[in-house]
């Protein structure tokens, strides 16, 4: 077995509050097996810490299954480790080679300030979508499927742009650590469906407010994020909210308090 | 728009000229303008390799539109169109670098290549040159442009680029033009939309030729002045 296993140094990003000023610290991670995910590894190694009586390094990951998006990690250089549309916690160490040298980091931005080692607090994100990332007509419970009939083109190409997990790898490639390719799936997947329609035009102008104000960079078209996204999310929908906010500022209508009937 | 006041204690209010993304726009339509600009610019000096009399018949009517006007009317709104790419520029640049107060030990461009990273680099070589073409063939300071005659655009276009320095000078700006308007062109028409799975390959394509066009035809005149074609 000792001879599929392999011999990692890893270097890790330390910090121990959103206070403190952080530094690089440099472990052994030894005999790990090829098929472990990176963050059974980085469980492993937080397993001797803990023995060793040192504090364990703390990270964020959730469903480990791809779907959650809370465990990016920027792996030698690259937000999710070397692997295209791969999370961090399906990338496995047989994508690493023995006696590799790993440098991890947590994903850097200002809208991303680090709570502890490489968790970050990715609210920024949350508080976009609830600038306007919805529909506020109540749905009620699940309709039957054909209800709404909606071409497969449409329905497709929607869903494309639902798959984003919100991660926030587009940011943390994005030399600007810009929202943009996030923003953009969130603004489309309600865009290319008729539910998102009545609301199309506020939806994007609200959420790019908010993107704003959390003080986001802007992009710069360098495709970065398209190239790490994990679920191969794609710079159209960019252009698509681009377009939709030129409409939005030729169309949109204020809201006015005494507007509506009874 | 309740939620950005709740959570950042924020005016809410959106205004497309202080918005990122208008900001983009903003920059997006007057860089296009500044492709449409010198694409003209490169070809209508075209008429340099018809004969001296051809250039200065074309620069008197570049002269004498509306009476003499025109070409006012055009410096004035060129000048409007430069500040507002440079304002709008300088502005989301700072945005961006305060956007990530703290960088990676590692990091490795994906899909960002040479002419995408260089913008900021080759707008302020092109800034710089700008200036300098101006004092040197529209001005005619004597400093740079020694026996600068009004009214004789050929000779003095002539006299400019026979000189080294200022050739080689002009030569290096364009290739930073090259560079600038490559991943410009490709920029613009994302910011602006105009964007579409359909299309895009060509999009790429059409950048790389519309830049390399330009140079090329740019690039020539010195040569052709150095070589002694023109003369
Ligand atoms: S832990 Fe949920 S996507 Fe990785």
């Amino acid at each position: 077995m000792s001879e599929h296993t392999k011999n990692l140094t890893l270097k890790i990003w330390r910090q121990k509050s959103a206070r403190d000023e952080g530094h690089f610290e440099t472990y052994q991670a030894n005999n790990i097996s090829p098929e472990m995910s990176f963050l059974e590894m980085l469980d492993v190694i937080n397993e001797e810490l803990i023995h060793k009586g040192v504090e364990p390094i703390t990270m964020d990951h959730d469903c480990r299954e791809g779907i959650c998006g809370a465990c990016g990690l920027v792996i030698n250089g690259r937000p999710h480790g070397p692997r295209e549309r791969t999370t961090t916690c399906q990338l496995h160490m047989r994508s690493f080679r023995d006696g590799d040298t790993i440098t991890i980091e947590p994903f850097r931005a200002k809208a991303f300030p680090v709570i502890k080692d490489l968790m970050i607090d990715r609210g920024s994100m949350e508080r976009i979508i609830a600038a306007g990332g919805f529909i506020t007509a109540p749905t009620g419970s699940p309709r039957d499927a054909n209800a709404l009939p909606v071409p497969k083109t449409c329905a497709d190409l929607a869903m494309d742009a639902a798959s984003c997990i919100g991660c926030g790898a587009c940011v943390a490639a994005c030399p600007n650590a810009s929202a943009m390719l996030f923003l953009s799936a969130k603004v489309s997947q309600l865009g290319l469906l008729p539910q998102g329609q009545p609301e199309r035009l506020t939806r994007v102008r609200d959420m790019i407010a908010q993107m704003d104000a959390e003080q986001f960079g802007a992009c710069t078209n360098f495709a970065e994020c398209e190239a790490v996204c994990p679920k191969g999310v794609k710079l159209e929908h960019i252009a698509r909210m681009n377009r939709d906010f030129i409409k939005s500022a030729i169309l949109y209508r204020p809201p006015q308090a005494s507007a509506g009937g009874a | 728009m309740p939620i950005l006041d709740m959570t950042l204690a924020r005016d809410g209010k959106v205004y497309f000229w202080t918005s990122s993304v208008g900001r983009k726009l903003l920059m997006a339509i007057t860089g296009f303008a500044f492709v449409a600009f010198v694409t003209i610019h490169a070809l209508g000096n075209l008429t340099a390799y018809m004969g001296g009399s051809a250039m200065n018949a074309y620069a008197a009517f570049l002269q004498g539109m509306a009476h003499g006007g025109g070409i006012w009317v055009f410096r004035f709104v060129m000048l409007a169109i430069f500040l507002i790419h440079a304002t709008t520029a300088i502005s989301l640049t700072l945005d961006n670098w305060a956007a990530r107060p703290k960088g990676y030990r590692e990091k490795k461009p994906q899909a960002a290549n040479w002419a995408s990273r260089s913008m900021r680099y080759t707008a302020i070589i092109l800034a710089a040159f700008i200036i300098c073409h101006l004092l040197h063939l529209t001005v005619g300071w004597r400093v740079i442009a020694p026996g600068f005659a009004h009214g004789d655009a050929y000779g003095n276009f002539v006299r400019g680029f026979q000189s080294w320095p200022i050739s080689m000078f002009y030569i290096i700006a364009n290739l930073c033009l090259g560079l600038h308007i490559w991943h410009g062109i490709w920029s613009f028409s994302q910011t602006l939309g105009w964007a579409h799975p359909r299309y895009d390959a060509l999009r790429r394509f059409l950048a790389a030729v519309w830049s390399l066009l330009v140079i090329c035809v740019n690039i020539s005149y010195p040569i052709a002045v150095l070589s002694g074609l023109l003369k």
